[in-house]
């Protein structure tokens, strides 16, 4: 049903592929990222990739402005100014024109409307008004319910117009960017196996219509979804398939959200310091978890972290910001030795 | 599918929900409440408070409350969306089946179509409401449709020249169903009374409207189950536990509000088509936002979520308000003839909406999952023992 | 045109504006502080002059009162009266029916405001009945002046002046309201309790943690707001002379309106909004669409919400992620 072939609201005309710098192909690209509050400049003109099956690292000291990207990667703000392709495609971009859209719902009704004024003017029978007014409130139900169901052919209406809507988080998980939160966000009242089949939907295909009238190929797609949550939860390890999710220990939360955000089916999964409050042997147990990953589904992966000895662990590249800016960039071992990096962390003089 | 996909599905069933066979016990489960209310009010001291036809015919009107809190229950209980407008909708379904089945219209369409046109209209205008509001907080939903509540009487009023204002359309067709005269034999002189198989629907007559509403609280419970069990159903109890997480897991929050918002509209469309069919009279009064409010009542009173715990909190809140409390006068009238001691003459009918004020804060206060709650809830709600027994397992394991 | 007309029903909408104002600052104050609409907060209002009505028929008023002096000392005491009532009603709302379910989830403090709304509601309509109540005006409501305009015409144009005429009640609600208005924002800019309000709605953890005491500051904002729809239900009395049971739902309605008009949290906003609204209603009444005042109050409500959720002052509020 509905959320099926929600393109992100892409804008159109962008490359086919994106080459990096070095020749290896680049999965998220963020083009010139300026994120603003009012006056304060967040994030200012970042420039970044994460390339394809490597783990990339941001990270800064506090206020750096890592959260502020990652919430605009995610589809959680909208920039300010430049904007990210991801495979190729330009996925988040500055809104434009966005209050056109209630307009654009009405805007039909709206002259069937003045027409039924016009010839109630006029003087003709009744019939023909109430005729015209219910065809413009026909119209109006009509857009919506093509917003609803279509909402695909919708969005490419939006772009032909010239609306860009900003994107909301669940365009972002539609073109294939998965994440976990930094706080822990579960859905504490389901339990661990419900997480991660809330985390299927993108995938599931049976429309409510199906659910009503419980059609084979509705019970076959759930009996699928199921078996396929339990693999995942085997997958980071996680046994307790049946426990409500608040009710799990610290780690396997963690773990859960780990499963929740694999079963989007991610071409990037974006973790947003998954080792926070964990002591080193779950910390090395996450470690070994994430290189796992990298390793058997070949999935990139972009990483906001504080604890540097995860940092410096498994990374391949490293982008380190500072006040907004990004002041360096590289392998662990450049990064270690730049000069500015240490200056960000430790304060001028430290050299 | 492989046969492990299938255990892990039967166990996945079984452990989380009714058990399979949820259409199968929701018949089975109505068709005996059906059967044993009639017989209750026969027996003390039911018996003393009026007639079984009486009764069958307060059932029947019950029956419009329980499709009311069925549906709103998909709106609040599943998807935590505050609907505090939900009357707007009964009233149209209401109006629309005065528009398809009266004189007044002079259109004449059969009321099991109505039903359908009902629900669809009533959805129609629940999405017309919700598409421009459902995408910001949720409390501001909760003003809007209060204030849409608020609206659409007036509308209905005002609008004498469609809808006969405050007079109202009377004399709407009753239903009727395929002809009853089947060689049914006539078992009046076995079971006491069963007028059912005696005459058609009619004011004399509750019977057929009884059963009727029976089949339509049973088909709608079927749907309701099956939604929740669904993937749409899994995406309202995410959003309604982290709207924001929900997102962020692909879930288009819009419109899976919506389609919430337009489901329990539809429901109170379908309970609004059988009551006008019921009362052959519509009128903007009966709309008023003490019906939403009553709803929720009986809603959260019943224990949000649980679709049986709605049915029967809405049941049990219009019997007493129907009944009881009537009962209660009279009970204290014989034994206290000159008043209660301390508070004098007491009519109790006057406290009706300070008791539903008192239950909604009691029971957010006191007991949140409602006096019927689903076991899930119950979880949910008094996780305190739960958590200790889970590391009390951790620790075993 | 008549400019007479015109100008008639801009101090009209003025009066109605400076009620709705006051009952919209307790919404907007509440919600500023624990995001929370207040549904019983119109019922608040209706109580407040159901106290008033009380107090008069206690103290033996049934009529105008001329003699000055005891007319301003009767006000005093008719406002102090329903104010610090009304004030301690609102806390103890909070305390009982709010405060418990401060780390509840979100539809439970809703339902909660629901559930006393029923309940003053009810009390009142168990005292008093369903129907309307005389309650004494006790400023004549006829005294006043009337003054009128120039008649001109521009062009062909011809702009007559019929007579307008000023009530003394209408001015002493409009000044006794923009007085409290003003009085709000001194108190909310200038004192410690009033930064400790506005530091709690900021941040209240954060607040907690600076020394601020969380229960007390929430406690007074609800006394204030409250004390202000008591003040305006006496106002209510006073311009109308009626009251009922169930006066509260529609003028907390257009009031909550008004304070999303303006922009939910914001003080000024809300002020603002109340003006508006009850032009846009005396307005729509004096086209002739009376029947449809509160369908379009409505509707502007809607259109807002679509168009600019945040209010005519509100501030983009960034969801916490």
């Amino acid at each position: 049903m509905s959320e099926q072939g929600t393109a992100a609201p892409a804008v159109p005309g962008t490359v086919a592929a994106t080459v990096s710098s070095d020749g290896q192909a680049a999965v998220l690209r963020a083009v010139h990222l300026t994120k603003a509050f009012g006056g304060l400049v967040a994030v200012k003109e970042v420039d970044f990739e994460v390339k394809a099956g490597s783990i990339t690292s941001l990270i800064g000291p506090n206020g750096a402005g890592k959260t502020t990207l990652f919430n605009v990667v995610a589809g959680l703000s909208e920039p300010t100014d430049g904007h990210i392709e991801f495979l190729g495609r330009r996925v988040v971009a500055r809104p434009e024109r966005a209050w056109l859209e209630p307009i654009l719902w009405i805007l039909p009704a709206a002259l069937v409307w003045l027409l039924a004024y016009l010839v109630g003017t006029a003087n003709p029978p009744v019939n023909v008004i109430e005729i015209l007014v219910l065809l413009g409130l026909g119209l109006l139900i009509a857009t919506l319910i093509t917003a609803v169901i279509r909402p695909g052919w919708y969005n490419r209406l939006l772009v032909r117009l010239g609306i860009f809507k900003s994107a909301r988080p669940n365009d972002m998980v539609q073109a294939g960017i998965g994440r976990t939160f930094q706080n822990i966000r579960l859905f504490a009242n389901m339990t661990a196996i419900e997480n991660v089949l809330v985390g299927m939907h993108g995938q599931l295909k049976s429309s409510p219509l199906d659910a009503v009238l419980r059609t084979p190929k509705q019970k076959r797609e759930e009996l699928d979804s199921v078996a396929e949550a339990r693999r995942l939860l085997r997958y980071v390890g996680l046994r307790r398939e049946d426990e409500l999710a608040r009710n799990l220990p610290y780690g396997d939360q963690r773990r859960l959200e780990i499963a929740r955000a694999l079963a989007t089916r991610p071409k990037l999964l974006l973790l947003d310091e998954p080792t926070a409050g964990m002591n080193p042997a779950e910390t090395d147990q996450m470690m070994k978890l994430f290189s796992r990953i990298r390793r058997e589904l070949s999935l990139p992966i972009l990483l906001i972290e504080h604890d540097m000895r995860v940092v410096m662990g498994i990374s391949d590249t490293i982008t380190v910001l500072d006040h907004g800016e990004k002041i360096s960039e590289g392998t662990p071992a450049e990064v270690r030795a730049d000069a500015r990096v240490i200056e960000a962390y430790l304060g001028k003089g430290a050299i | 599918m492989t046969a492990a996909a299938r255990a892990s599905w039967a166990r996945f069933r079984g452990g989380h929900f009714f058990g399979r066979h949820q259409s199968f016990s929701v018949v089975v489960g109505m068709a005996i409440v059906t059967a044993i209310l009639p017989f209750i009010v026969l027996a003390p001291p039911f018996s003393g408070f009026g007639t079984q036809t009486d009764f069958v015919d307060g059932f029947s009107q019950a029956g419009v409350w329980v499709l009311l809190a069925i549906g709103l229950n998909v709106v609040v209980g599943l998807a935590g969306l505050l609907d505090l407008g939900y009357a707007a909708f009964f009233a149209i379904g209401a109006y629309t089946y005065a528009y398809g089945a009266s004189p007044y219209s002079g259109n004449h369409v059969a009321f099991w179509v109505m039903l359908l046109v009902g629900a669809a209209v009533a959805a129609m205008a629940g999405l017309l409401l919700g598409a421009p509001t459902l995408r910001l907080r949720g409390d501001y939903l909760a003003i809007v449709t209060l204030g849409f509540g608020e609206i659409v009487p007036v509308v209905f009023t005002n609008s004498d020249q469609y809808t006969n204002g405050t007079n109202g359309i009377t004399a709407l067709y009753q239903p009727s169903l395929i002809n009853l005269s089947l060689p049914i034999p006539n078992l009046s002189g076995i079971l006491p009374n069963l007028g059912l198989f005696q005459g058609s629907y009619g004011f004399g007559n509750p019977w057929p409207y009884y059963i009727s509403v029976a089949a339509i609280i049973s088909v709608v419970m079927i749907l309701a189950y099956r939604l929740q069990d669904s993937r749409l159903g899994r995406a309202w109890m995410a959003i309604r536990e982290d709207e924001l997480a929900a997102a962020s897991m692909g879930i288009n929050t819009v419109t899976t509000k919506l389609l919430a918002f337009a489901i329990g509209a539809s429901t109170s469309g379908l309970a609004g088509v059988y009551l006008s069919s019921k009362l052959s009279i519509v009128s903007p009064t009966q709309f008023g936002f003490t019906v939403s409010f009553t709803v929720l009542a009986m809603v959260v009173l019943g224990g949000m979520g649980n679709i049986w715990g709605v049915a029967a909190g809405a049941f049990v809140v219009y019997e007493i308000q129907s009944q009881g409390l009537k009962q209660l006068n009279v009970f204290v009238g014989q034994y206290f003839p000159n008043g209660l001691p301390i508070f004098g003459h007491v009519d109790f009918l006057t406290y009706q909406y300070l008791l539903y004020g008192l239950a909604l804060v009691g029971m957010m206060l006191l007991r949140p999952e409602g006096l019927f709650p689903s076991r899930r809830r119950r979880q949910e709600l008094h996780d305190v023992e739960d958590a200790d027994a889970a590391n009390v397992e951790l620790v075993e394991a | 045109m008549d400019a007479g007309i015109l100008t008639q029903q801009l101090l009209n909408g003025l009066t109605i504006g400076a009620m709705y104002a006051l009952i919209a600052l307790g919404y907007t104050m509440v919600y500023g502080i624990i995001e929370l609409i207040n549904f019983a907060h119109g019922d608040v209002f209706m109580v407040g002059s159901f106290v008033t009505l009380w107090l008069l028929s206690t103290i033996g008023v049934q009529n105008t009162v001329n003699d000055p002096v005891a007319l301003v000392g009767l006000l005093i005491l008719m406002f102090a009266f329903s104010m610090v009532v009304m004030g301690l009603v609102g806390v103890l709302i909070e305390r009982f029916a709010y405060r418990p379910l401060r780390r509840a989830p979100r539809l439970a403090p809703l339902i909660t405001a629901i559930g006393v709304s029923f309940i003053l509601q009810n009390i009142i309509q168990v005292l008093y009945g369903t129907a309307y109540f005389n309650v004494p005006q006790v400023i004549d409501p006829l005294a006043g002046f009337s003054f009128k305009l120039p008649s001109f015409a521009i062009g062909g144009f011809a702009v007559t002046s019929s007579l307008v005429t000023v009530t003394w009640v209408h001015v002493f609600i409009v000044v006794l309201a923009v007085a409290m208005m003003v009085a709000l924002q001194v108190f909310v800019r200038r004192t410690n309790l009033g930064r400790a309000m506005r530091s709690t709605a900021i941040d209240r953890e954060a607040a907690q943690l600076m020394g601020v005491d969380i229960n007390t500051t929430i406690a007074l904002t609800f006394f204030i707001g409250s004390a202000l729809a008591g003040a305006a239900g006496v106002a209510w009395t006073l311009n109308y002379g009626l009251t009922k049971f169930d006066n509260g739902f529609q003028a907390g309605l257009k009031s909550f309106t008004a304070a999303v008009l303006g922009g939910i949290g914001n003080t000024t906003g809300a002020a603002i909004g109340g003006f508006l609204i009850a032009f846009i209603e005396v307005f729509s009444s004096q086209l002739g669409y009376s029947r449809w005042s509160e369908a379009i109050v409505f509707t502007i409500l809607i259109l807002v919400l679509v168009f600019k959720p945040t209010g005519i002052l509100g501030q983009q509020v960034a969801e916490r992620a």
